[in-house]
């Protein structure tokens, strides 16, 4: 008997050294991406899912005394950086895992598993 | 009235986790689960001294741990599914033969040690809601502050949650990878007890204690898992030798120094049996093969009947399992106690660019070095290996060493 059957969502932030861009863009590199987006597709979690343009085209914007202060460049300044995300509403932590572990980009950098309240 | 006290005190030791584990199966609160559980052992010591113990004592926790989860949820005004779920198996006695009755254990043995959750949340957890202990008392084991600990068990229940970590026995493809999970937990909090890596004594008792207590449960609720029955094997022989391991005033005795006759050769005895219980699987693994080799050291009446040839067999065996340089060092040993200082010392040198750091890798040396006669790289070593030391029973080991070397 299982407890609750309930549906959790996550945030799947999918980071990497952005240098690294040439080894998911490749022809296996896309190979393996789209193998990843037919089986969430599959799995009917998929709810919102985007790639983004580099860091170096952030604007990171903080409000301080009541002045708008704008940078140029992400939040924090790391190796690797978001490079997409994922929105995904699934059965619980394992099966997250399992999809989180099938994208092209854990291979080298790494998936960031969020549960959404 | 100490009867009824000892009767509360077993049922605690028998009846908490089962009570917790069938409360989160049906509440999904893990809060709530705890606290209905201590509230039914609360009314015991109020009411068996003026009632009697009753009959069967975990029926009658097990009732009133749910009468109280269900008063909570309906003053909380829960939803109608989450009470039909628990009112539904209000009245039904406890230990009812389900298809499996410890299924409930199993799910939360797996659930605490899933490794979404950091090891030392995993270790909390369990102490909490399968042995019971309070967060005092599993703060003082772990020797953080109550609310350190406090925070950890809040934290990781809130992820378990959160998270959606589920309650359950993993499914068949995932199983091995998590068993061995579930064993290493229960393996490195007994490691943290025997030899503890902070504090002032060198072992912790309390830690050893609970990781028997878990191991114990572990080979029961995973009967057919010759691993679990080996790790069992292993944490008892070693336990068994614990008297002889430090003098009274708690200095470490190396096991070619200690006296034999102190250790408890019926626990050894036990601890074979299950081993063979479990090699009768013909599934070796990595807590086997250790037990086996501790079972070598376990059977030898005098240090020099130790099979060492045969502990060299084992850890090549191991190595198979576990390539590490830590059992490569321990290999190492074995075989400078087979083949002589000189072939341990080489091998010691191969493995040693990858243990840099590691305080057993000069204190191993060192000792090597001792048996080879080479007084002055020995001493050398044994310095080393007190700039690096864990614990003070451990300094005060190789202290002695060093002593005995230079003489004033």
């Amino acid at each position: 008997m299982d407890t609750v059957d309930q549906r959790t969502r996550y945030m799947l932030l999918i980071s990497a050294d952005e240098d690294r861009e040439p080894d998911v863009v490749n022809e296996e590199g896309l190979r393996r991406f789209h193998e990843w987006m037919a089986d969430l597709e599959r799995r009917g979690v998929l709810r919102a899912h985007e790639g983004l343009y580099p860091s170096r085209t952030a604007t990171t914007v903080r409000v301080r005394d009541g002045e708008v202060l704008r940078t140029d460049g992400p939040f924090m300044e790391t190796k690797d950086q978001i490079g997409g995300f994922a929105l995904i509403e699934c059965s619980g932590i394992d099966e997250a895992v399992e999809i989180a572990a099938g994208h092209p980009a854990a291979r080298f950098g790494q998936v960031e598993i969020r549960p959404v309240r | 009235m100490t009867d009824v006290r000892a009767a509360v005190a077993a049922a605690f030791r028998d009846e908490w986790g089962r009570i917790v584990a069938a409360l989160i199966a049906r509440t999904g609160d893990w809060d709530l689960a705890e606290e209905c559980a201590a509230d039914a052992f609360a009314a015991a010591l109020e009411t068996w001294p003026r009632d009697g113990v009753p009959d069967r004592p975990g029926a009658w926790l097990t009732t009133t741990a749910r009468h109280r989860a269900l008063d909570r949820l309906r003053r909380a005004k829960a939803g109608e599914a989450k009470l039909r779920l628990l009112a539904a198996t209000a009245d039904e006695p406890s230990g009812a033969p389900a298809t499996r009755p410890d299924d409930d254990r199993l799910r939360l043995l797996y659930t605490c040690c899933h490794p979404a959750l950091a090891f030392e949340a995993q270790v909390a957890l369990a102490l909490r809601t399968l042995a019971g202990l309070t967060t005092t008392e599993i703060a003082r084991a772990f020797l953080v502050p109550e609310a350190t600990m406090a925070k950890r068990l809040v934290r990781a229940k809130r992820k378990i949650r959160a998270a959606a970590i589920p309650y359950r026995v993993p499914p068949p493809d995932q199983l091995p990878e998590r068993t061995a999970a579930v064993l290493g937990v229960v393996y490195l909090l007994f490691n943290e007890g025997y030899g503890a890596t902070s504090g002032d004594g060198l072992t912790r008792p309390e830690l050893t204690r609970e990781a028997l207590r878990l191991a114990a449960l572990v080979v029961e609720l995973l009967p057919d898992e010759p691993e679990a029955l080996g790790l069992l094997a292993l944490l008892r022989l070693h336990d068994a030798r614990a008297a002889a391991r430090t003098t009274a005033d708690g200095e470490l005795v190396p096991l070619e120094e200690q006296d034999r006759t102190r250790w408890d050769r019926a626990a050894i005895a036990d601890a074979v049996a299950l081993l063979r219980r479990a090699l009768d699987h013909e599934r070796p693994g990595p807590y086997q093969l250790q037990a086996m080799i501790a079972a070598c050291h376990a059977v030898a009446p005098r240090p020099e009947d130790t099979d060492w040839t045969r502990i060299v067999q084992l850890y090549d065996q191991l190595l198979e399992h576990q390539p590490t340089p830590v059992v490569r060092l321990n290999r190492a040993v074995a075989v400078a106690m087979a083949d002589g200082p000189a072939a341990g010392l080489a091998q010691v040198d191969a493995v040693a660019a990858e243990l840099d750091g590691y305080p057993l890798l000069p204190a191993t040396r060192a000792d090597l070095l001792r048996r080879a006669g080479d007084r002055v790289a020995a001493a050398a070593q044994y310095r080393a290996a007190l700039a690096v030391a864990a614990n003070d029973a451990e300094r005060r080991y190789l202290a002695r060493r060093l002593s005995e070397l230079d003489p004033p």
